[in-house]
């Protein structure tokens, strides 16, 4: 079985934005709320970097592990979806996460935050897939359509790199090995090293 | 609880593995059993320097009006994530668990504490409607409070796989509501009470004795005299008001995210917030038990206001003194012979 990852190859992004918008118009998430965002680190800078990042769908995930209503469920592939029918808006999630993914529709926790968003890999959640409800709490579930998340199909430098991990490593690896340097795979050790499960 | 084991044991190896986990990505995830090359491949120094930056959590620009949406990677989530649902869950489980285990034994070794002599018949009013108010406001958002905050740490675990999910959630969202909102009650309870209470609480001389004694609870026959609150009763109320006010501030920070510092303090907010929140509770857990089941006439004080006059000279003898008008008695255990 697939265990489906994500990687910014910080090399190549160029902080078009394609993948924040492309989100953002595949789910129609709400305002206020993204599920991808880039964020450039030394900033006009010598040694500028630029990086794509949304929900790392973590092994042995934090989200899920400080729920209070345990609302979060891990799918076969590695993905971490949630049920926002059940989703209370404490904001566990989002202290827990070390990739800030968690996402509210409201600032203020007074009366409440509202229900959680995240990036779902674009795989839908709990509602039958395809569904109405399904579409208007999660997005599109393109993963059911057979297809992998828009954000790293629209890239435009193909920094963004969304699938199956083990493919996405060797592709990551080719790269590194033809022009002869690489930043590492961003990320991975904080979502998947160290950590047991799928 | 296995899970609490493996979160801490993550935390632990994180901090252990902190210069490891510095270095840009090793991926041992099973699944992935080629690492992605380049590893050791840095094209400069610089580098290096700059991904050991963001994973200690240096804040880069992104295009989002959100301040924290330029943090790449919070690492301290994990501390929080493996200290709340690890030593604080574990820690404020068996504290509650044996406080009433204590309470129990105490029960079946000392029964209930009755008065030593007959009851007089007689009453002396103890405390007025105002305190009487304050008391049960302070107290019945506390109870509600702790019931609902407990139902956040622990629900998952205990009532979750009972009632099922969908109950589950609609309870806890509603608990969640009640404890945003009776906050406020809570708070100005404890606030009265403080104001009404505070010069009757200010430690003494005659605390020592008290303590030394045990209060009395242990043995019949032994009163350490007392003036409107014992020494026991002035560390219910100090730890209430100190308590309290902790738990309003930190509960006020967490109510209105970011207002009060950073993603750090909120974490750090919460994790006091809970640590607080049990240690209150095991304190009220034994003031519950002592004001109602634990001892004979102690309740009437907070029902009626009405006590026997029996039971207040033999545990506040030198208020009683003070509200009869009466010399106080100099003999330490001196409920046998009152002057009168
Ligand atoms: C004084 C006013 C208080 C305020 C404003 C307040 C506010 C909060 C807030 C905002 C949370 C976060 C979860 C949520 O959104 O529901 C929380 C959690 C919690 N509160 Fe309070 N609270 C107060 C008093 C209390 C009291 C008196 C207790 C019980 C003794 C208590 C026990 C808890 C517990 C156990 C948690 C969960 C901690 C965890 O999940 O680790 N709180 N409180
Ligand atoms: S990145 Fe954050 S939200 Fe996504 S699985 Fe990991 S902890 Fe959960
Ligand atoms: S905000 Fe929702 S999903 Fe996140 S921890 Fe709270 S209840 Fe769970």
């Amino acid at each position: 079985m697939a265990r489906m990852k994500f990687l910014c190859d910080a090399d190549r992004c160029i902080e078009c934005n394609a993948c924040v918008t492309a989100c953002k118009n595949e789910h129609e998430v709400p305002w206020g709320i993204n599920r991808r965002r880039v964020v450039t680190i030394n900033d006009g800078k010598p040694g500028e970097r630029s990086i794509s990042v949304a929900c790392m769908h973590c092994s042995d995930a934090p989200c899920k592990a400080v729920c209070p209503v345990d609302c979060f469920y891990q799918t076969a592939e590695g993905i971490v979806l949630h049920n926002k029918d059940l989703c209370i808006g404490c904001g566990y999630c989002f202290y827990a996460c070390p990739f800030g993914a968690p996402q509210y529709p409201q600032a203020g926790n007074f009366g409440t935050r509202g229900k959680m968003d995240k990036c779902t890999f674009c795989a839908g959640g709990p509602d039958p897939d395809h569904s109405e409800a399904e579409y208007k709490k999660y997005g599109r579930n393109r993963i059911a359509e057979g297809k992998l998340p828009l954000c790293a199909e629209m890239c435009s430098t193909k920094a963004l790199l969304a699938g199956d991990g083990d493919r996405v490593s060797d592709i990551y690896r080719e790269r590194v090995v033809a022009r002869g340097f690489g930043s590492g795979a961003w990320g991975w050790g904080t979502a998947y090293q160290m950590k047991s499960g799928s | 609880m296995t899970s609490w084991c493996k979160a801490a044991l993550a935390a632990l190896t994180l901090m252990l593995g902190l210069a490891a986990a510095g270095m840009p990505a090793r991926a041992a995830d099973t699944t992935s059993a080629g690492a992605p090359a380049g590893t050791h491949q840095l094209n400069t120094g610089a580098d290096a320097d700059v991904w050991r930056a963001i994973r200690q959590g240096v804040q880069g620009t992104s295009s989002l009006p959100n301040p924290r949406a330029g943090v790449l990677i919070q690492s301290e989530g994990e501390s929080w994530r493996a200290l709340r649902n690890g030593p604080i869950a574990t820690y404020g489980a068996w504290a509650l668990a044996g406080i009433l285990v204590v309470l129990v034994l105490f029960f079946l070794f000392r029964g209930r504490i009755r008065l030593d002599a007959p009851a007089t018949g007689r009453t002396v009013q103890r405390f007025n409607a105002l305190e009487r108010g304050t008391h049960w406001l302070t107290a019945g958002s506390f109870i509600v409070l702790a019931l609902t905050g407990l139902n956040v740490l622990y629900g998952r675990w205990v009532l979750l796989p009972v009632i099922g999910p969908e109950a589950f959630a609609a309870l806890t969202g509603w608990g969640k509501l009640a404890h945003n909102y009776l906050g406020f009650a809570f708070m100005a309870g404890v606030l009265v009470t403080f104001l009404l209470w505070v010069r009757h609480n200010i430690p003494e001389r005659a605390d020592l004795t008290w303590f030394a004694q045990a209060g009395g609870l242990f043995s019949k026959n032994v009163h350490p005299e007392a003036k409107k609150f014992n020494a026991g009763q002035k560390v219910i109320f100090w730890a209430t008001v100190l308590g309290g006010a902790g738990l309003g501030f930190t509960g006020l920070a967490l109510l209105f995210p970011f207002s009060f510092g950073g993603l750090q303090d909120m974490q750090l907010y919460q994790m006091i917030h809970a640590v607080i929140a049990l240690a209150m509770a095991v304190i009220i857990i034994g003031h519950i038990y002592i004001g109602s089941v634990g001892m004979e006439g102690a309740f009437d004080a907070m029902g009626s206001g009405q006590v026997e006059e029996e039971w207040a000279r033999e545990h506040h003898a030198l208020w009683l003194a003070e509200v009869k008008g009466e010399r106080i008695d100099p003999r330490p255990h001196g409920h046998h012979a009152p002057a009168e």
